[in-house]
């Protein structure tokens, strides 16, 4: 379903500091899985991630999600796949402060149009699902690390995406924390979405939801596990 | 709970309240100012008066329209301007044209 | 249709938090902003009312005013001149002006003595201006103290003082009697200050002045059109002095601008950032920073026009006068009539909103183009 073909990334190329991040890759993410990439930081985890995610572009190569290309689709296209495709859980939560964790969760649907009471009762429901309703209209900074941790998880599923990525999610969280979480990526992949995590945490590749495993070292993947 | 964009429309609407109460307020003052323009004619024209007064520091920046050439002169050609309402109130248009026809 | 007023209303929601996220910077900025509209809108709110008033009021204004120049200065212009002036055709009546300038050393006011040609004051008295009454703290009935031209006192008493409503043509006048003109600045002796002349038909009004001027070579004419065409230059903001002062005010806001088209925060990239991660597209990002600046300049915009508007017509333009009055004790004290001219207030909103918000623009594009795995990676 995702689908990596010699897809390279390279930064500052030309220029004195110039920096290979992801040397040539193949690889296949399974759909309804839950993969996890795992490796040391600085391993080129998090570049991967934004080559699936329609984050950024290879330099070579090709990418192709849900069976269309997406390498060399203009910008407009490709924010449209991300919204629609991909949920983002990212490793510094990324939540937008001063805003209320209910506003953060349907900002990603904002610019659609979409009637705000609609967008409301949308958030509402993942609201319920994790125990998060009490918060809603709290701002975020006054929330738990733990709190704040689910409201990305219910923003990075607003308008309920195919595949979920998340990066180091549990690199802030203690381990009753991590395992809650994995708990909850295992019941996403249960409701038919992909999940893909990146991790060197043994909380997240150990857990017994995770179905396949890509070792990944100095911007190669290197063998694989499962 | 869009309470910001409500509150913003709220303010935006007050001042364009605002505003049209100032062109009323406008309007209406241009109205009722019909009294004191028509005693200021009166007085134009029954004194021949040629400007308004609008600073009595100089006598070109008193009357305007009959300054000439040498007015800001003063007593020396070198003489700079040292009225303020000199430098605000430039010379007349007939004074910058050549005279063409009326030297 | 319904989808894009809700586009922008949560765009503009996303916006208005985010400029209350940085209120004491943003408020700084409304600040300087509405100053800025606040001082260009008072030099057009006082400028385009001048102008008004000045165009009204001055069509009874003499006609010809015949001036004469001696060795560069106005001089007295010989009363003789009247009877040839009086032949030409066309001509319906001449007559010489008696008025001058006086400098009053008790409150070092001038004041422009003036002698009516009809129905003026009796021989010992005068009639004061306002602007007049105040300097001198006068009321009707006080003796006024000029310095004549032997040297002489003379006391002269205040018969009737005019109407405040006159405070923008009369403020400094003194009416006299011819004879007590005489004996202020020396007698006339067959002179005047100038010569007013009314003619028969308008439209001869540039060929009769031709004629004067050819007869009498040493005069200056003017003419009432170009009375009322000063007042209209002298008070435009196109041109002028003014135009110079209103350069120094929209290069300050260029200023302003440009500060803010230079750059985005770090905060401010992050930001866009995760917009770009979680799916805004550019064209998304682009309206929030438009709507950015749309929210401060249409705010700082109205605000200013109306302080400039309760400023000029309500205090008389009180941040003007001290450049006005300049040096002078005398200073009318005017009330000016709203005569909104309504193409420059327009003309203010395109010069002050529209770049602005474009301003706004400009720097959030580069971010906004960039592709979001920086907020991934956590840098920028």
């Amino acid at each position: 379903m995702i689908t990596l073909d010699k897809a390279r990334k390279v930064f500052s190329q030309g220029k004195p500091n110039e920096f290979v991040a992801l040397h040539e890759t193949s690889l296949v993410i399974e759909a309804d899985r839950l993969t996890v990439i795992r490796g040391p930081s600085g391993s080129g985890k998090t570049t991967l991630l934004s080559l699936i995610g329609c984050m950024a572009r290879p330099t070579s190569g090709r990418i192709h999600v849900l069976g269309r290309e997406i390498t060399s689709l203009p910008e407009r296209f490709l924010t449209e796949i991300r919204r629609k495709t991909f949920g983002f859980i990212f490793q510094q939560f990324n939540l937008i402060p001063g805003l209320t964790a209910l506003e953060n969760v349907i900002l990603p649907a904002y610019p659609t149009g979409e009637r705000r009471s609609s967008l409301e009762r949308r958030a509402a429901g993942l609201f319920e699902l994790f125990n998060l309703a009490s918060k809603a209209r709290s701002r975020v900074e006054w929330l738990s690390g733990g709190e704040a941790q689910r409201v990305t998880i219910a923003r990075a599923l607003i308008n309920d995406p195919a595949v979920v990525i998340a990066d180091e999610p549990t690199a802030h969280l203690d381990s009753k924390l991590s395992r809650e979480f994995m708990d909850t990526m295992g019941r996403l992949r249960n409701e038919g979405r992909t999940v893909l995590i990146a991790s060197h945490d043994p909380l997240v590749y150990e857990h017994p939801a995770v179905e396949r495993v890509f070792h990944i070292r100095d911007g190669r993947i290197d063998g694989d596990g499962r | 709970m869009m309470r910001r964009t409500r509150s913003f429309g709220l303010f935006m609407l007050g001042l364009l309240v605002l505003f049209v109460l100032m062109a009323a307020h406008a309007a209406l003052s241009v109205r009722g100012a019909g009294p004191v323009l028509r005693e200021e004619a009166r007085l134009v024209r029954r004194f021949e008066l040629t400007d308004l007064c609008l600073s009595t520091e100089a006598n070109y920046t008193r009357h305007l329209s009959l300054a000439d050439f040498h007015t800001a002169f003063q007593d020396h050609p070198l003489a700079l301007e040292h009225f303020p309402s000199g430098a605000l109130l430039g010379p007349p248009p007939h004074l910058r044209r050549s005279h063409g026809q009326l030297d | 249709m319904a989808s894009w007023i809700d586009r922008q209303k949560n765009v503009l929601d996303f916006t208005l938090s985010s400029l209350l996220r940085r209120k004491g910077k943003n408020l700084a900025l409304l600040a300087v902003y509405t100053l800025l509209v606040f001082l260009m809108a008072s030099v057009m709110l006082a400028t385009s009312a001048i102008r008004k008033e000045a165009s009204t009021v001055l069509r009874e204004a003499p006609e010809m005013v015949v001036q004469r120049t001696v060795a560069g200065r106005q001089d007295p212009i010989p009363l003789a001149y009247l009877e040839k002036i009086r032949d030409i055709a066309g001509v319906v009546s001449s007559d010489g002006r008696l008025w001058g300038y006086y400098y009053d050393p008790v409150v070092g006011a001038n004041y422009t003595l003036l002698v009516p040609r009809e129905d003026g004051p009796d021989p010992g008295t005068v009639t004061i201006g306002p602007g007049v009454a105040r300097a001198r703290m006068a009321s009707t009935g006080d003796t006024l103290e000029f310095k004549g031209a032997s040297g002489a006192l003379i006391e002269l008493v205040v018969g009737d003082i005019l109407s405040t409503d006159s405070e923008l043509v009369a403020s400094d006048l003194v009416l006299l009697s011819a004879a007590d003109y005489g004996a202020i600045f020396g007698p006339a002796d067959g002179l005047a200050t100038d010569l007013v002349v009314r003619v028969a038909n308008p439209r001869e009004l540039q060929t009769i002045a031709l004629k004067i001027a050819e007869r009498f070579p040493d005069t200056r004419i003017i003419l009432r059109d170009e009375m009322l065409r000063t007042y209209d230059a002298v008070f435009s903001w196109r041109g002028g002095i003014l135009a110079i002062l209103l350069f120094g005010v929209v290069l300050a806001f260029v200023i302003v601008s440009w500060d803010k088209a230079s750059g985005l925060s770090q905060e401010e990239r992050r930001e866009i950032g995760i917009l770009k991660a979680v799916g805004w597209e550019t064209s998304d990002v682009i309206l929030m920073k438009f709507w950015e600046g749309a929210v401060v300049s249409l705010s700082a915009y109205f605000i200013g026009v109306l302080l400039a508007y309760i400023h000029v017509f309500f205090f008389s333009a009180r941040l003007f006068a001290p450049v006005l009055k300049g040096w002078a004790v005398l200073y009318p004290q005017f009330r000016l009539i709203p005569f909104i001219d309504a193409s420059q207030l327009t003309a203010l909103f395109f010069l002050t909103v529209v770049p602005y918000a474009v301003a706004t623009i400009i720097p959030s594009w580069r971010a906004s183009v960039t592709d979001p795995d920086a907020v991934m990676k956590g840098i920028r």
